[in-house]
């Protein structure tokens, strides 16, 4: 096992590493793991070996076998940061994690509460601080904006479904509802609101968001913060064709420096520590107006590296202390197109996830 | 006409504005005048030109010429006298 503070074997060409990735979930609503392990898989400073953590059996990057070399199984986030560390600590026994990349919103949290005792254990992580996170969190998105002079729609926290009249007489219709974490529906009438409310508040909890609804054409933007106030890299994309919800299944690589500058004065701004994606809408009056902030590299990840910034890569260094220059110049254009395949794979490697859960 | 410098078109009249993301199909001649504007070509030039590869009445491409135009302009693909570009220094 390394120590804590020398994750690198003494070797300089190629050095083995070992990373663990979370959000297997390649699925309609994915998760960014494989991408980010796709990318990962490009970097040209290790001879990676990648744990996936996932949790359930079911998410098809476990069985990825050519890109997961092993995978275990972490306990929900809801069951808190000793449940969490103990499953980490016996995977490290196993294991020479020597960074762990976390990608979902809702464990963040945790693997930030962790970071010392993670540390202690030798792993390396790049992730925000917890001020930082509760500063882009959907519900004092409003808040932000107004602290940094970024546009942002109006909102308000939707405690229950008798709230949607108030919010609608101030927002207007049509209202988009937000999900804490996930997910999100336009919608034109309070009919819909009662539906949506009802089903968004039974997957994800309370408080939902209500948000005042933009028209405009979206944009995302990868990025990655020093820490310091630097965004490393920024890559913006274009939605090409959205899912029935809100995902981009295709997506093209934008030029243009207001983007570029928006993702730097954000970083700037926040002293962003780690990937981020904002989330966009360029309005027919060319206002960028910030919908969303997500504190994670998105699941489309893989194009940055594809467009020639390497994000997720440069996060690995980051965790290392390892200097990252500032990313310049990548390719305009650069689309990506998703798409669902069968993966095949047999009973057994099921059965012994579900049971065992690792594999 | 003049297109902005960061367009790209191809001879199959696809063109492509890197700075939104939008794309459009152009037809034959369409794509013939945007390549011989990319060329560096003037109007003028560009439509004596046009009048010399095709069967063309001149009252005619001054009429397709102008709607080429204003379509061009509804589209944001062309640099408007006074206008500043923007973004043109990240392309690889």
């Amino acid at each position: 096992m390394p120590t804590p503070h020398s994750p690198l074997p003494a070797s300089n060409t190629r050095p083995r590493l070992t990373v663990a990735v979370t959000g297997l979930n390649a699925t309609d609503s994915p998760g960014p793991g494989v991408a980010v392990i796709r990318a990962l898989r490009e970097s040209t400073d290790f001879d990676l070996r990648i744990i996936g953590l996932s949790y359930e059996a079911l998410e098809p990057g476990i069985y990825l076998r050519e890109l997961v070399d092993k995978s275990y199984q972490l306990p929900y986030p809801a069951a808190g940061t000793a449940a969490l560390l103990a499953r980490l600590a016996h995977i490290r026994e196993r294991e020479e994690v020597a960074v762990l990349i976390p990608n979902f919103d809702a464990e963040l949290f945790n693997f930030i509460k962790l970071e010392p005792e993670l540390r202690a254990l030798g792993i390396h992580t790049f992730l925000p601080t917890l001020a930082q996170l509760d500063a882009r969190d959907k519900l004092n998105l409003a808040a932000f904006g107004a602290a940094h002079g970024f546009s942002t729609p109006a909102s308000r926290p939707l405690h229950s479904a008798f709230e949607i009249t108030t919010a609608a007489e101030t927002l207007g219709w049509p209202l988009v509802l937000k999900g804490r974490y996930y997910d999100a529906a336009v919608v034109h009438s309070l009919a819909q609101a009662e539906q949506a409310f009802a089903r968004l508040s039974g997957l994800w909890g309370m408080p939902l968001i209500a948000q005042q609804f933009v028209a405009g054409q979206e944009i995302n933007i990868a990025g990655l913060g020093d820490g310091h106030g630097r965004a490393l890299s920024a890559v913006p994309m274009r939605k090409l064709t959205i899912t029935d919800r809100g995902k981009a299944w295709a997506g093209i690589t934008l030029e243009d420096e207001a983007l570029l500058a928006l993702a730097r004065r954000f970083a700037e701004a926040t002293r962003w520590r780690g990937g981020f994606e904002l989330e966009l809408i360029r309005t027919a009056t060319n206002e960028l107006v910030i919908l969303e902030i997500n504190p994670r590299f998105p699941a489309w990840i893989y194009l940055t590296a594809a467009a020639g910034q390497n994000q997720p890569a440069a996060l690995l260094r980051l965790a290392l202390a390892l200097p990252v220059p500032m990313m310049e110049g990548y390719a305009v254009g650069k689309m990506f197109v998703r798409y669902a395949w069968d993966l095949i794979t047999d009973h057994t490697e099921f059965q012994q996830v579900a049971a065992l859960g690792e594999l | 006409m003049k297109l902005k410098p960061n367009i790209a078109t191809s001879e199959a009249g696809f063109i492509f504005n890197p700075a939104t993301g939008d794309s459009f199909a152009a037809n034959p001649l369409a794509a013939d005048i945007l390549a011989r504007a990319k060329a560096g070509l003037d109007a003028a030039a560009i439509k004596a030109g046009i009048l010399e590869c095709y069967d063309v009445a001149p009252g005619q491409l001054e009429k397709d010429w102008d709607d080429l135009l204003a379509q061009l302009r509804d589209f944001n693909l062309l640099v408007e006298a006074g206008s500043e570009e923007r973004g043109a220094g990240n392309k690889k």
